[in-house]
């Protein structure tokens, strides 16, 4: 009999990628300016991660994927709209501002806490997916963290790809130096999988999904446990944003054969 | 009174890494900064003898080793108990380590389990104050941020290419050996790596040149027609001329996922900006390439810059590039095609 698995999918929110982002002062350290006002997204490597769970857990009847998001609820409400149609999933809502300046072993702590909560919750069966790293605070070390105060130390980060056997078992490929792979087995779970960008495409929205889902998210962001992150210890003693740009020289009208040129003394000889 | 760990791991022959000997330099130049502060090292692999050896003139007051067949491979399990077991036998309050993907991987968990703290993606390493300051990006390269902490013992990944690395006279390390017994064994068996074919290794970090292809590739020429063929032809051409890294936007490797053929060789792996890599080279020439500031900072580390676009009001050149061609790029690969096979013909 296949063994229906329990997915527990670790997701922030981030600004739009297509924003500008400011640094400003907080009154606990700094933060982003207008940082209420930034429209926010699902962290992209976690999305990957939810999309690779959903698709799992198709395949494995009678399994469950939870997503765990700690985040800011009124902002974790917008996002629903779109990610709750992309797949099947029961939100656990941990409202916090979360922004890229905070601890990521006191997010750890507050994510590992809220899985140990779940009902039912059996470590047998259970699969940790995340991002493996984030968009905003960018460490990649916090579902390590995770993993270590549930006592899952079978970990695997950079996953793009996850093949599981009904038994539990399964073969997973990181992302190592070089463009390559390193490809492990192993005989059980409970597993964490810090996904890359997996193999799957982004799921076309499905309005019967989100309705699904939507009965259960807003009940879940009525509950959202409030969450304070203290920063122990923490300070920045400067945060900018540089000033990246370059005077750029533009050459127009110049033939192709006399730019190729150009670029071939530009690089220089043999590698 | 700081106690710094170089912590590295040796790679399958037994050296170790470029990256691991730039974080030992940065280790270095951190104890120097730091009032009575000393360096000790902790080596881990299957045999560490070569690469204690190598180091041994690094001015460590002591080198520690992890070693063991279980240690030969990148495996959580077993590098999180070695990176602990050395962070414990060392005293460390500072850890500096090279982000490798194995260390990407371990080093949150030892620091959890010594009740520590870890910050990844350093790209520099100071003192302020009498205390270490690391410095590193936020929000995907968007923010940069110099960060202290109070909490001990404090891990610290530096990226590669961020720090000169050392280089000094090796001889016949005294290695104290670190035993590690874990309570349980590991579930997991290391398989192997998986590179690309030979011809389509086109990930080279260690390449001076980084090649950046955009979705203007794929797009129809002025005969009403795409050239995609021609496209991976001109391309994986130049990349075996040139030995260059290839780099891609998001768009054209979104295309690429999607199944169509636009460039066979093309994946995720290869994309830079914020979902991708910020590879550092020291030359990049972008081609096709357009979108905003998001995207291109998967070659803000890039030193030198050159870009062939026809639009001269691009995103990804202007205010980002030292020079940008307004120019067709299958017009201007072709012609480096004949200038750089013209080049490999003479002797």
């Amino acid at each position: 009999m296949d063994t229906p698995f329990q997915i527990v999918v670790c997701a922030g929110l981030v600004p739009d990628p297509l924003q500008t982002l400011e640094p400003a002062a907080g009154p606990a350290g700094p933060v982003l300016k207008n940082e209420m006002m930034l429209p926010l997204v699902i962290d992209p490597w976690a999305a990957h991660a939810l999309f690779e769970a959903a698709a799992l857990a198709k395949r494995f009847p009678g399994s469950k994927v939870w997503l765990v998001s700690l985040a800011p609820r009124a902002k974790l409400q917008q996002v629903m709209m779109t990610v709750a149609q992309k797949a099947a999933f029961e939100l656990v809502a941990l409202d916090s501002p979360a922004g890229g300046f905070t601890e990521s072993a006191e997010i750890a702590a507050e994510i590992a806490a809220a899985i140990e909560r779940l009902p039912g919750i059996d470590k047998s069966r259970l699969l940790v997916f995340g991002g493996w790293e984030s968009a905003s605070r960018g460490t990649g070390t916090t579902l390590q963290t995770v993993g270590e105060r549930l006592g899952i130390f079978e970990q695997f980060q950079g996953v793009d790809r996850l093949d599981m056997a009904p038994d539990g078992a399964f073969q997973v490929i990181e992302r190592i130096e070089g463009g390559r792979h390193q490809a492990s087995a192993c005989s059980g779970l409970p597993a964490v999988f810090g996904w890359a960008t997996g193999e799957l495409p982004e799921p076309p929205n499905n309005p019967q999904i989100g309705m699904a889902n939507m009965r259960t998210v807003m009940p879940a962001l009525n509950r959202a446990r409030p969450v304070k992150i203290a920063n122990e210890g923490l300070s920045f003693a400067r945060v900018t944003a540089p000033n990246q740009r370059r005077d750029t020289k533009i050459i127009k009208d110049m033939a192709p054969g006399q730019i190729a040129r150009e670029i071939v003394d530009w690089i220089g000889p043999e590698q | 009174m700081e106690t710094i760990l170089f912590l590295a791991h040796t790679e399958a022959d037994g050296s170790l890494c470029r990256a691991a000997l730039e974080s030992l330099g940065a280790a270095r130049t951190l104890a120097a900064a730091l009032p009575d502060c000393r360096l000790v090292a902790g080596l881990v692999g299957g045999d560490v003898r070569a690469a204690a050896d190598a180091i041994a003139g690094c001015g460590a007051v002591r080198i520690l080793g992890v070693s063991g067949a279980p240690f030969a491979v990148s495996r959580y399990f077993t590098d999180a108990e070695a990176a602990t077991a050395l962070g414990r036998a060392s005293g460390a309050s500072v850890v500096v380590a090279p982000a490798t993907s194995r260390w990407n991987r371990a080093l949150a968990g030892a620091a959890h389990r010594l009740g520590g703290r870890i910050d990844a993606h350093a790209t520099a390493i100071g003192a302020a104050d009498g205390s270490p300051a690391v410095t590193r990006w936020y929000y995907r390269q968007r923010l940069e941020a110099v960060v202290c902490r109070k909490l001990r013992p404090w891990f610290i990944l530096l990226d590669p290419g961020c720090a000169q690395p050392w280089t000094g006279p090796s001889g016949a390390a005294a290695i104290e050996s670190v035993e590690v017994a874990p309570s349980t064994a590991s579930k997991t068996t290391v398989v192997g790596v998986r590179s690309p074919q030979a011809d389509l290794q086109t990930i080279r970090p260690d390449a001076k040149l980084l090649f950046v292809a955009g979705a203007g590739w794929t797009k129809v020429q002025p005969d009403g027609k795409a050239h995609g063929r021609d496209a991976e032809e001109l391309i994986l051409n130049f990349l075996r001329r040139t030995k260059a890294s290839l780099g891609s936007t998001k768009s054209l490797v979104d295309l690429s996922g999607e199944g169509q053929a636009i460039l066979g060789f093309m994946t995720h792996m290869n994309q830079v900006g914020q979902t991708g890599s910020t590879p550092r080279h020291a030359k990049g020439l972008a081609t096709c390439c357009h979108g905003e500031e998001p995207h291109t900072v998967g070659w803000r580390f890039v030193t030198e810059r050159r870009a062939v676009n026809l639009n001269p009001n691009c995103g990804w050149a202007q205010g980002k590039a030292d020079v940008l061609y307004v120019a067709d790029a299958f017009a201007v690969m072709r012609e480096v095609e004949a200038l750089l096979g013209a080049r490999a013909r003479t002797p």
